[in-house]
């Protein structure tokens, strides 16, 4: 295979390829954050995670419009704000679908899969209605698109290098929120303990509530991250949903560490296995490894030891 | 192979002389002929209790209109509509007006053969016009040979399928696929192809018979790797990088759904600008309508081999997308699929006038021979083995979304649903 090149070219494609996989790395990062938070920390199983990713990509598309037509000038710009409104619209959402839904099922956390999966189905459907059954163009400025040449043969996207960026910036943020600030105090002493969070005064009802907006709003940030790669459509959702499942998963569901180690070794695994075999061998190989090493270990990479 | 000539619209005049016996009842849709309906008594012209009545005749439209698939289908079921407007415009079948009954197929297979079947028994429809994926054609095919149905099929498919049930109104795979490929060698002296699609049956088959086509009957030229990805794939840089380490000459993409648009939009991302065509990208998968979700300046200076652009220069497209717009909006698109839907209710308008009835035994052995001359793809006519003649044509998208023809044949392209040396 790699017989006719030389080693200047071998080593350009392997770089870009090492590059290539850290993106994905990030994408799974992206992708998996706000059902780690929904699903790990609260334990309900958010079959409608995509579509929070949709909504903040459709949220993108408007701001896009908006600045065409009324702001061009400022067009280069408008990213920021509208991953920022694609927080507070999933977020928002979040909390209604919380407060009309999902507290009422708590406690059978299995209906959650049934209920949230329904809700899928509506939001696509609402979606199509909205914005039709044809995906839409979102269109990206212009400095975020192209690629950054390193040297005469190494090519980095630049829309790469702003997912990984972002990656980074959330998972920060989420850490911080989870292991430095008052609410990541009372969300983890739910997990461990609702009944007790709530006897030394935790507003565990709130708590519930905020979690699962600020998962959903991670959502949105991603799927508004993610229009500079894939297609914005009402059924794009079920494009990211399996992934996300496989990494928070495979990662231990309790565990935001978990989830990130997960999707660096399923991505690294992947993307190697991508460039050696085809696209379709890659993932089934990917997906056998992943049942293999669940089997063995159900919990998954990281488990929190708790007394139980 | 059949055993018909190829019907070149340059020797019409012979062609039309020896046809004039049966003139009055061919499509001649520039004069409209008015067939009074009680030329047609309707016990004569349905002997098998089809839903027709002295002033009505009852079809199906039978698509997804919900599930994934409503993104693709939308287009031709407009067709569909416009198509039937028309046609009662100007007269409506054997004096009688065309009423339509809708069913929705969900993007279920199932589905698809529960409303096919629900459409032929309980509502006896004279014809439908329906289905786009192989899968959901493949699911009803049962119901249609079954209960005697007619169906109207659209999309550009992998061919390897002649039903007496079935008149396939796009392009079979050999049609669309050899006269691009031989394109892009002559004019750009193409040599290296690499194969990449979505991992289904569509475009294996398709890429089996390009790479039986480079590798037999191209001079000197060879496929350099051949890669499938799931549907709904949305990260390509692996194989983005692949194709730098194997430079081909071409990209030969059969990539579908949300993977297109991730797919072009990566490429882009990559450097691999399509415009510089190095390595030129051609496709066979995206039309007018999926470039609106890939974005125009993501794709530009890519090129598309397909039958139809909603650029075609001629009178009777002009006139199409003129009524097209005016019916479902001004800044909606044509693509290819949705040409080939508008064509179903005139061929099937063109086989029952000419057969003078609506039994499908009589519509089904009138419809080869059956020509359009106001189809918007141009001059079209029904082979014997049920798929159309149509010119393959080649074109390179523009920012603005839309392709210019670049090449088209000059002959019509005979269908070939089972083409020896490429299986």
């Amino acid at each position: 295979m790699f017989a006719d090149y030389s080693w200047p070219e071998l080593g350009a494609i392997f770089a870009m390829q090492g590059f290539a996989g850290l993106i994905l790395f990030s994408v799974f990062v992206l992708m998996a954050l706000g059902l780690a938070i929904i699903f790990g920390q609260m334990g309900v199983i958010n079959m409608a995670h995509g579509e929070f990713m949709i909504l903040g990509a459709y949220v993108t598309y408007l701001v896009s419009n908006l600045f065409a037509d009324y702001m061009p000038a400022l067009f280069s710009g408008y990213f920021f704000l509208a991953m920022f409104l694609a927080f507070i619209a999933s977020g928002a959402l979040g909390l209604l679908v919380e407060w009309g839904l999902i507290r009422h099922l708590y406690k059978r956390p299995l209906d959650t899969l049934l209920a949230t999966w329904g809700l899928s189905l509506i939001l696509q459907q609402v979606y199509r209605s909205v914005f039709g059954a044809r995906e839409v163009g979102v269109s990206i400025p212009d400095w975020m698109m192209g690629s950054l040449p390193l040297t005469d043969l190494i090519e980095i996207p630049i829309n790469g290098i702003f997912v990984m960026i972002l990656a980074v910036g959330i998972s920060l943020a989420v850490y911080i929120m989870m292991f430095r600030s008052n609410w990541g105090k009372q969300v983890r002493a739910i997990n461990q303990n609702r009944v007790m969070a709530g006897a030394v005064g935790i507003n565990t009802e709130w708590t519930d509530r905020l979690t699962f907006g600020i998962g959903c709003g991670v959502a949105g940030v991603a799927g508004s991250a993610f229009t500079m790669i894939g297609s914005t459509g009402p059924t794009a959702g079920q494009l990211y949903i399996v992934d996300t499942f496989l990494v928070v998963v495979f990662g231990g569901a309790a565990s935001l560490l978990g989830t990130i180690a997960s999707a660096f070794s399923i991505s690294q695994a992947q993307s190697i296995m991508e460039f050696f075999l085809s696209g379709s061998m890659a993932k089934v190989l990917t997906l056998l490894v992943v049942v293999g090493i669940l089997m063995v270990r159900p919990q998954g990479l990281f488990a929190l030891k708790l007394r139980k | 192979m059949s055993d018909q000539d190829p019907s070149n619209p340059a020797n019409g005049v012979s062609r039309r002389a020896m046809l004039a016996g049966s003139a009055a009842l061919t499509a001649s849709l520039f004069l409209p002929k008015q067939l009074k309906a009680s030329d047609y008594p309707t016990d004569m012209v349905n002997t098998t209790g089809l839903a027709v009545t002295d002033d009505t005749v009852t079809i199906g439209i039978l698509h997804s209109i919900t599930g994934t698939m409503a993104i693709s289908e939308t287009g031709s079921v407009q067709a569909e509509k416009l198509a039937i407007k028309q046609i009662n415009e100007q007269g409506g079948i054997l004096g009688r007006k065309i009423e339509y009954i809708q069913e929705d197929g969900a993007s279920d297979w199932p589905t698809f053969a529960e409303k096919a079947r629900k459409l032929l028994v309980n509502d006896k429809v004279a014809s439908v016009m329906g289905c786009w994926t192989s899968a959901s054609r493949k699911a009803v095919l049962p119901v249609f040979e079954q209960h005697n149905g007619f169906l109207y099929y659209p999309t550009f498919y992998e061919g390897l399928e002649e039903s007496p049930n079935v008149i396939y109104t796009g392009q079979e795979a050999t049609q669309q696929i050899i006269a691009g490929l031989d394109w892009v060698n002559k004019e750009k002296g193409a040599k290296s192809f690499y194969l990449l699609g979505s991992d289904y049956i569509w475009p294996r088959t398709s890429n089996k018979i390009a790479r039986k086509h480079i590798e037999n009957f191209m001079d000197g030229c060879k496929v350099v790797g051949e890669e499938y990805y799931p549907l709904g794939h949305t990260q390509f840089n692996s194989v983005i990088n692949k194709i730098r380490l194997k430079k081909p000459d071409v990209i030969y993409a059969i990539v579908v759904g949300g993977s297109n648009v991730a797919f072009y939009k990566q490429l882009t991302a990559a450097g691999i600008d399509p415009a510089k065509e190095k390595p030129i990208v051609l496709t066979i998968s995206v039309t007018e309508d999926e470039i609106r979700g890939i974005g125009g300046e993501n794709i530009a200076g890519s090129y598309a081999c397909m039958k139809y652009f909603q650029s075609l220069q001629n009178e009777n497209n002009l006139a199409f997308v003129k009524a097209f717009k005016e019916m479902w909006g001004e800044d909606i698109v044509v693509g290819d699929v949705t040409q080939a839907a508008y064509l179903g209710p005139w061929l099937w308008k063109a086989a029952v006038e000419k057969a003078g009835s609506f039994d499908v035994d009589k519509v089904r052995a009138a419809s080869p021979g059956i020509e359009l001359t106001t189809a918007p793809e141009g001059y079209v006519k029904v082979h014997e083995n049920h798929h159309l003649w149509s010119k393959t044509r080649v074109g390179k998208a523009q920012a603005d979304g839309q392709y210019e023809v670049v090449f088209e044949t000059a002959e019509l392209v005979e269908p070939d649903p089972f083409p020896e040396g490429y299986q």
